[in-house]
């Protein structure tokens, strides 16, 4: 498996992409001990154009690369923390409805439904708007809209996996219900759920910098998508302030993308290559 | 069932679903940290104490909540949206003057995205493992990374400032006064770019399935049976495997609809086109949460609408849906 994923161009550019975003989020407090917020120069000086300052200063005076760097840690923080707890509600609740279908499948996927229904960016916004922007909130909001599709594939896989042989020998063996669905049934989903997973955190990435794009960010944090919000009015004279954080996400999702592809390949080699896109 | 009662089915269901978020807004409302009537009033000052009794009064915040919950969606049913203190109407009334600029870029966005989807996924397909094959799936996954409203900024900052060609704001020239037919060609002028922009992610979207579709298919059976009949590939490709291909495309971009409504606000925020989505972004500032959740339910019903519509058009085109269920 880590062979054919190991081999999978795509997937090792995107490991690297991946790998480098991390290492500037880590070493952001060393390389910038100042932090994002402090005025270091004169607003608006562009890219290159005073040494220390390869990115240039942005609206109010403040380092821009310092900021790229702050706020990576948000989006990676932000994405992976909604996509846990996504996961912790879709799983159990595709479980439950896959394994022990009837009145508790049909309840579980009327309520997934509707959910599914909702336009899922605006009720993100609603939640954040009434809430009030704190990392918490969004984190909650963004989950509170991506786990249906987890509850939807857990509840197939469940399905497809309760009719196996060892499920049967299982049951003969006299294990309970419970105990068969937690250690024989769910190991069994795990492969799908972890490629959803690695592409939920890069929809969850986009989701965070839309919502600080439009001001619902954490005003205590550093955001990719405060920073082309905030310099969205100046795009006439500075452009380089909405590009770059603009590249920061494209690098970071796609980086995502590519390894959530590399990881359904070498899950599903017999899928990989000529079935998916 | 007929067609007739698919409809009829639907609709049931889709006020079900309306009522659910109408009792949904309800309770965030009173979610909210603070006093109802200050939420519903919003912030920013926009109201005194008279007119937060009032407010009280109205809503009978002194009452039992499910007493409070009957009025609220009592209220709703009859497309009374709440009153936005800041804007100084009503909001159904704001939603109504924005919702026509929302439906054409939306549409618009839509069909062009499909269509695009499509046409890209189908000749990515039949040039399998083709350097213009990569080309096209190295593009799909690079707009599918790209935030929607950066991608706007930038299609504004080249296609309006650097090179002028387009408008890069508002629906139609202020102050130009035209009338019929320039006015028509102005307010497409205006909508290119938005549309665009808002549909290339979609794009991005639909393409990847189009060709995972196709290629799917053509692994089918009755394939190899067309094959063996000497039929020529352009043939079976347009015979048989697109047109059992595009069926689910077209379901799965049915349900994807909400997200394009929802990246509406995004695109509608950066070109300050005058729908609903902008009406939102304007309403968030304020905490104008009657305009908010006015909006959310709008955008809510407006995808189940694109649902049912994608639905029965499917059903229309495949007639074997309907005789199945």
């Amino acid at each position: 498996m880590w062979k054919r994923f190991r081999s999978n161009m795509g997937a090792m550019v995107g490991v690297a992409l991946l790998i480098a975003v991390i290492v500037v989020a880590v070493i952001a407090p060393m390389l910038f001990p100042q932090g994002p917020w402090q005025m270091v120069q004169r607003p608006f000086l562009a890219p290159f154009a005073v040494d220390g300052l390869p990115l240039g200063t942005d609206t109010l005076g403040r380092n821009v690369a310092a900021q790229l760097a702050y706020g990576a840690q948000v989006s990676l923080l932000v994405g992976l923390v909604s996509t846990l707890v996504a996961l912790l509600i879709g799983v159990p609740l595709g479980a439950l409805a896959g394994f022990y279908g009837g009145y508790v499948d049909e309840g579980a996927m009327r309520f997934t439904e509707f959910f599914q229904t909702i336009p899922n960016f605006a009720l993100a916004i609603v939640l954040v708007a009434i809430f009030e922007p704190t990392l918490t909130s969004i984190t909650v909001a963004i989950a509170i809209v991506s786990w249906p599709p987890v509850a939807r594939l857990v509840r197939a896989e469940v399905m497809s996996v309760r009719t196996r042989e060892f499920v049967d020998a299982a049951r003969l063996a006299g294990l309970s219900k419970q105990r068969i669905l937690i250690r024989q049934v769910l190991p069994n989903t795990v492969s799908p759920i972890i490629v959803m997973a690695s592409l939920m955190v890069a929809t969850a990435i986009l989701l965070e910098s839309s919502l600080s794009f439009l001001g619902l960010g954490d005003p205590n944090a550093m955001s990719w998508g405060y920073m082309i919000g905030a310099a969205r009015t100046v795009i006439r004279t500075s452009w380089w302030l909405s590009f770059f954080p603009g590249i920061a996400i494209v690098i970071t999702v796609l980086a995502l993308n590519l390894i959530g592809e590399g990881l359904n390949d070498a899950f599903n080699p017999h899928l990989s290559r000529k079935g998916k896109a | 069932m007929t067609i007739f009662a698919v409809i009829v089915s639907r609709l049931s269901k889709a006020i079900l679903t309306l009522l659910a978020i109408a009792i949904l807004n309800f309770f965030l409302i009173h979610a909210a940290p603070g006093d109802p009537a200050v939420v519903l009033a919003g912030e920013a000052g926009a109201a005194d104490e008279q007119m937060i009794e009032q407010l009280r009064e109205r809503f009978g915040l002194d009452q039992p909540l499910y007493v409070q919950l009957g009025k609220y969606v009592a209220g709703i049913v009859q497309l009374d949206l709440g009153y936005s203190f800041r804007q100084g109407a009503p909001v159904a009334e704001l939603i109504a003057d924005r919702l026509p600029a929302t439906l054409l870029l939306t549409l618009t966005a839509f069909v062009v995205s499909l269509v695009m989807g499509i046409v890209f996924g189908v000749s990515a397909a039949a040039r399998v493992g083709k350097p213009s094959d990569s080309v096209l799936t190295t593009l799909a996954l690079l707009f599918y990374a790209t935030p929607l409203y950066w991608l706007a900024l930038m299609a504004v900052l080249v296609f309006s400032v650097w090179l002028g060609w387009l408008p890069g704001f508002g629906y139609e020239t202020v102050g130009a006064n035209y009338t019929g037919f320039t006015r028509v060609l102005d307010i497409l002028s205006h909508l290119i770019l938005p549309a665009l922009t808002l549909g290339l992610f979609f794009t991005a979207v639909y393409m990847r399935m189009a060709r995972a579709s196709m290629l799917e298919v053509s692994q089918l059976d009755f394939v190899k049976t067309a094959k063996a009949k000497g039929l020529s590939d352009a043939v079976i490709r347009r015979r048989h495997i697109l047109r059992n291909a595009i069926l689910p495309v077209v379901t799965l971009a049915g349900l994807q609809a909400g997200q394009l409504v929802g990246g509406a606000v995004l695109t509608e925020t950066v070109f300050a086109w005058p729908g609903i989505g902008r009406l939102m972004f304007e309403s968030l500032a304020a905490r104008d949460y009657n305009t908010i959740l006015g909006v959310f339910l709008v955008s809510a019903a407006m995808v189940i609408l694109f649902n049912i519509v994608t639905d029965i058009v499917y059903r229309i085109v495949d007639p074997r849906i309907g005789a199945r269920s």
